[in-house]
């Protein structure tokens, strides 16, 4: 626990600071590649139900990846192609996009197929067109499970993120390996509870977004009517 | 008027779902599309929207043929309603009844006030305005299917089973409540039903279809009880065919209604038995609304509730002469309770008055 109240911790290019900023910069990265390649695809194969086998099979293949060993394996293939620190960064993100693209992969085929057919066919009946039924329907109708899709993807990410530091790369991993290799406990102690701190705040901060951008028609949450503003009583001051 | 024109829908496989069908849905009436399952009746229906495309054939919706329209535009102009409703569920109630006009459109100020007047045409509060589809029942959902489809005003409708996911009770209402409306509207509807009964209490003409999608018989509902035109419009109609048509015969007044006497809940087993005849009396509220029939016999003290057979269905004066046989059947008593529009009690027929009555007049007045 010192190690987290030393002030001098909290400074300098390998403060705590620094750290945490890394450790959200490989993840939201990650998070936002995972989710570009895996939306699209999961409703394509939702709507369409092409390429269904992808779902099972891949999908649950990603998920048995030891993310370690991938990760060595891909800095002996791509490191030597990459002079700068980049032939580091990229496999981390490689491993973290493998790892975040199977829950919102699969959440979101859920979510498509999960929206109730008969608002499909009376959409079509109404004389939607094909987009409009995905934009009106089908996409807002499978939100709650794509969102929930990339809050696990994204505490999975923030939770692997710490191996970056593996092959010497910045993030909260660092307090981990360094306390590690100096015998540092207090440090390490450090390292992971912000870790679990930073998913915390982070899976928090998705829920909240849930609950604004998702139709309680959806949820099921029984929205209380805003009560009439009372007027407000200022004190008259003399 | 839509109009097939010797429409057939066959699949790849060979299988043949609509077998040269040529059927005119005249304007302002509802048609039913009635028959066992895989009678292609569904997907005539469908056909008619190009939800399905039809394999040869023409369908026209008033002379214009629709296979040259663009599908999406051709369904704008159709009203569409079906069995689970398929409301948006992400969407207020309000909102889902001003989707087409919004589509169409119309401002969404505008179309919400259209919306307001539909769901009170429909039977539905202005207070389910703001609520969501899974806060309704199915009843009050299908309402909502019912009147999202009005909401453009459309000339024509179509309506694949749309009461048949709700209890009886339920269905019964929503059935009244449909002639009702479609008195006041009248659309131009098809309605596909697996269930004849509804056929024949709600169709202006009915057209019965076999396996194999080819058209039995189209006719009026009482003209399919009293000539079905082979057997398996006879079968399809089903038994107790005599019976039903009774259904859509008035009482008009020619059966004789006997006087009956009657005793209030709290009597004594003293005056109803000496009020009954034969061995039940029966027993009233304070407002004659008839409440059951008691056995005197069987009284220890004076009538109460829990002494009341409530077997017999009252029928109304103005009913049919299926509901006034029927309340002379059910009554254990064998007099069937006959009341007025309020309820209150007018007097008791029995099945020889009324089979009487029926036997009279063999060409009696049809109820529609």
């Amino acid at each position: 626990m010192n190690y987290l109240f030393d002030p001098a911790h909290w400074s300098g290019a390998d403060g705590i600071p620094t750290l945490i900023g890394e450790h959200l910069l490989y993840s939201l990265i990650a998070l936002a590649v995972a989710a570009i390649i895996a939306v699209p695809l999961g409703i394509y194969i939702g709507v369409t139900g092409k390429g269904v086998f992808m779902i099972a099979g891949l999908a649950n293949a990603l998920r048995a990846l030891p993310s370690v060993g991938l990760l060595i394996l891909l800095v002996l293939l791509i490191s030597p192609a990459f002079p700068s620190r980049m032939g580091y960064v990229l496999p981390s993100l490689i491993v973290l996009v493998l790892l975040a693209v199977p829950p919102i992969l699969t959440n979101t085929y859920a979510g498509v197929r999960a929206v109730d057919a008969a608002a499909v066919d009376a959409a079509k009946g109404m004389g939607f067109r094909t987009m409009k039924i995905l934009t009106d329907v089908q996409l807002p109708c499978s939100l709650p499970l794509v969102l929930s899709g990339i809050r696990s993807a994204l505490l999975q990410i923030i939770s692997t993120a710490t191996i970056a530091a593996y092959i010497s790369l910045g993030g909260l991993g660092r307090l981990l390996i360094d306390g590690k290799a100096q015998n540092d406990y207090s440090q390490m102690v450090a390292g992971a509870i912000l870790v679990a701190l930073l998913a915390l705040f982070f899976d928090q901060l998705l829920a909240f977004i849930t609950r604004r951008v998702v139709s309680p028609g959806l949820t099921r949450r029984t929205i209380k009517p805003v009560p009439a503003a009372e007027p407000v009583k200022t004190p008259v001051t003399v | 008027m839509i109009k097939f024109e010797n429409v057939t829908k066959a699949y790849p496989d060979g299988t043949v779902a609509v077998d040269g069908l040529n059927l005119e849905a005249p304007t302002g009436k509802l048609t039913i599309l009635v028959g066992p399952s895989g009678c292609g009746k569904t997907t005539s229906l469908r056909m008619i929207n190009r939800l399905i495309e039809p394999t040869s054939g023409t369908i026209y919706l008033d002379d214009q043929p629709t296979s040259g329209m663009d599908a999406a535009l051709l369904r704008r102009r159709i009203g569409y309603v079906i069995q689970h409703a398929g409301l948006f569920p992400h969407k207020t109630i309000v909102d889902n009844v001003s989707t087409m006009p919004v589509l169409l459109g119309e401002s969404r100020q505008k179309a919400r006030t259209k919306a307001l007047e539909l769901m009170e045409r429909v039977g539905l509060p202005a207070s389910f305005a703001k609520r969501y589809p899974w806060q309704l029942s199915g009843g009050q959902q299908q309402r909502v299917g019912v009147a999202r489809a009005l909401a453009s005003d459309p000339a024509f409708m179509l309506m694949d089973e749309p009461f048949s996911a709700v209890d009886p009770v339920v269905r019964g209402q929503l059935q009244e409540e449909f002639l009702r409306l479609q008195r006041e509207i009248g659309k131009t509807i098809i309605m596909v039903t697996h269930d004849i009964d509804e056929a024949l209490k709600l169709g202006d003409q009915v057209a019965v279809m076999r396996v194999g999608g080819k058209l039995a018989q189209m006719a009026s509902p009482s003209e399919l009880l009293t000539s079905p035109a082979d057997e398996f419009v006879a079968d399809f109609v089903g038994r107790d065919r005599g019976y039903r048509s009774l259904g859509f015969t008035k009482t008009a007044g020619t059966v004789a209604i006997g006087e009956e006497a009657v005793v209030q809940l709290g009597a004594s087993a003293d005056e109803a038995r000496a009020k009954a005849s034969g061995a039940w009396v029966l027993v009233v509220d304070g407002g004659r609304k008839p409440l059951g029939w008691a056995q005197p016999e069987l009284l220890n003290g004076e009538v109460k509730r829990e002494n009341l057979n409530l077997s017999g269905i009252p029928a109304a004066a103005s009913g049919t002469m299926r509901q006034l046989l029927d309340a002379a059947l059910s009554s254990p008593s064998r007099r069937g309770v006959v009341v007025n529009e309020h309820g209150e009690l007018i007097g008791t027929v029995t099945a020889t008055d009324v089979v009487k009555a029926i036997e009279a007049e063999p060409h009696l007045e049809t109820a529609r």
